[in-house]
Formats: structure tokens, sequence, C-alpha cells
């Protein structure tokens, strides 16, 4: 597995990521958003948590029309893999990866604390080392995290079983534990295809159990050992 | 020549900011305000001096970049 992780001006997650994703076992290269291409035979693309382009105008907006987008979306279109975290997630939807948008958190607030987030589908790359509805605790922190679509994409996604992880409490009630207003509680979605994953909420913070835990170890393992 | 893009959102997108805004201007004892909504303005000078070629080209900008087409509609005034 090669992974490439991409830098943007204001991206901060990038080295964590990086960190996790060599724990599991991965290659990782790291790329600037204005080369052109992708490192020759990348198997993944990371796009990493922070505030790229300051998140000026609306988050992601800017990143997602960089020049190694294109490169991106084409990787993409093969049926390459693509994680995109936090700021990542947003820059993603932005550059029509996934569908939606995430908006401002509808308490206004930016939310920086641990949650509860339950599993869904276990038969992808990303979440293939934990159990259907097992419940995990990783860490969040976002401003504009609020996941909206419209009814139908909303519909779509449950109807065709693309989402990925939602918000829950510590025994996996997803009615109570929503910290953005998301719709469905959703914290992270896939692509049609499976290949493409965004999700709020950071696994690379929960790697190692001297800082808190180590329960998104099993997203890197499993990406790690595809492709 | 001048021109102006204003982006807003949605109706029946939630925005959180909005309200917050129409709140504050509410517990400020000002009569009769129903509801706040925020938006964006863009003033954005063009080189061309051809009306309709500068608004196909607004146009480009606000479905390439300044508005997000899944939860905002936009506005392109000429001014001349």
């Amino acid at each position: 597995m090669r992974a490439a992780v991409i830098t943007f001006p204001g991206t901060n997650r990038d080295g964590d990521i990086a960190r996790a994703l060599r724990m599991a076992g991965a290659e990782v290269i790291h790329s600037w958003h204005a080369d052109h291409d992708l490192p020759a035979g990348t198997d993944l693309v990371v796009l990493p948590g922070g505030f790229a382009y300051g998140d000026y105008m609306r988050t992601g907006a800017i990143a997602a029309r960089a020049n190694i987008m294109d490169a991106v979306r084409a990787h993409a279109a093969r049926g390459g893999y693509a994680l995109g975290v936090c700021n990542g997630f947003q820059i993603a939807c932005e550059a029509g990866l996934l569908p939606g948008v995430l908006m401002r958190n509808a308490g206004l607030k930016f939310v920086c604390r641990m949650q509860h987030l339950k599993v869904g589908r276990v038969d992808t790359a990303f979440t293939r080392h934990y159990t259907a509805g097992q419940v995990i605790k990783v860490c969040i922190a976002h401003g504009e995290g609020n996941y909206v679509c419209d009814d139908e994409t909303v519909m779509r996604l449950e109807s065709e079983n693309r989402i990925a992880f939602r918000y829950c409490d510590a025994s996996g009630d997803i009615t109570r534990a929503n910290p953005n207003g998301s719709r469905h509680a959703i914290a992270g979605i896939y692509s049609e295809n499976l290949r493409v994953l965004g999700m709020m909420p950071h696994p690379e913070n929960l790697v190692e159990a001297l800082v808190g835990g180590t329960d998104g170890q099993g997203l890197f393992a499993g990406l790690a050992a595809a492709g | 020549m001048k021109a102006r893009v204003t982006v807003t959102l949605k109706n029946g997108v939630l925005d959180p900011q909005g309200k917050a805004i129409e709140g504050a201007l509410k517990s400020f004892g000002l009569e009769g305000i129903d509801s706040v909504r925020q938006g964006k303005v863009f003033d954005i000078e063009i080189a061309t001096q051809d009306r309709s070629r500068a608004e196909a080209l607004l146009k480009q900008a606000c479905e390439k970049l300044l508005a997000n087409m899944v939860v905002e509609n936009y506005t392109v005034e000429v001014l001349g």
C-alpha cells in the first residue's frame, strides 16, 4: 500500500496521519497541493485535516480546486482509494468526490472532544478490522462538521449502505450524541464504489495507548493491507 | 466593469449564523424583525466592457468556486 498524503497551505494533520499509516505498515509519500501529478503507484490518496487555504470563503472550497485535485479525481475515477479526514472530508465534498457539504456546526461552537462512533458496514478496506455496529471512541475537532445534503441524497446514502460512521453515545445510541447537527448523525460517508471515505472524526489521533486509545488503528491496518 | 455577486443559502438550509444574528437583533429590542439569513457579497472588477461576456464569466466563476450549488444560490449584477 502506497499512500500519498497531500499537504495544502494550512493543512496541519498531515504528519499525524502519515505516522498512523506508517505504523500500520503503509508506505507514505508526501505530496504538495501545487503538483499536477500523484506519485507513481499511488494506491491511496489522503486529504488530511487542518484549515487549507485558511478555510476562506467555504471550508475546503479553494483547496478542492488546487492543481493536485484533478489528479485526485482521476485517481478516484479509476477506482483508487481516497481518505479525507475532517478538513479533508470538507475538501472531498467540495471537490465532488463525495455528495453533500459540511456546514457550520448547529451549535455554532468549535467542538473539540472525545466522541463515540458507531461503525456501519465492515466489508470495506477502511472498516474490515471492526465489527458491524461496533462503538469506537475517537476524537473530533471541528467548527464545520454539520453534514448537509438533500433528502434524495440522504435516502440514497441510507439505502446504499454508504454511511460509514455515525455519532453515538457510549452505548451506541445515535439519537443523543450528535455534536454538530449532521443529518442522520452522519460522521462519515463512502463513495458509490466504497473506495472513497470522508469523515469528520480523527482516527489518526487514536493509534497509541499512551495518548488516549487505539480505536483508530483498525482503519489504518485495514487500509495498509489493501491495494 | 464592476460587478457584484451575491451568494445566499437556499431555502430550507439551516443557517445557524443567521439565527444567531437574528437572536442578537431581537435582543436589542428592535421591533419588526422576523428573520435573518446570512449570505456573501463579492465585488468584482472585470477587464471586458462587454456586458454579456461579463455575465457569462461571472456565472462561470460562481459555478466553479463562489457558490456551492448544493446549498447556495447566486445572483450576478453587472454594475457597468
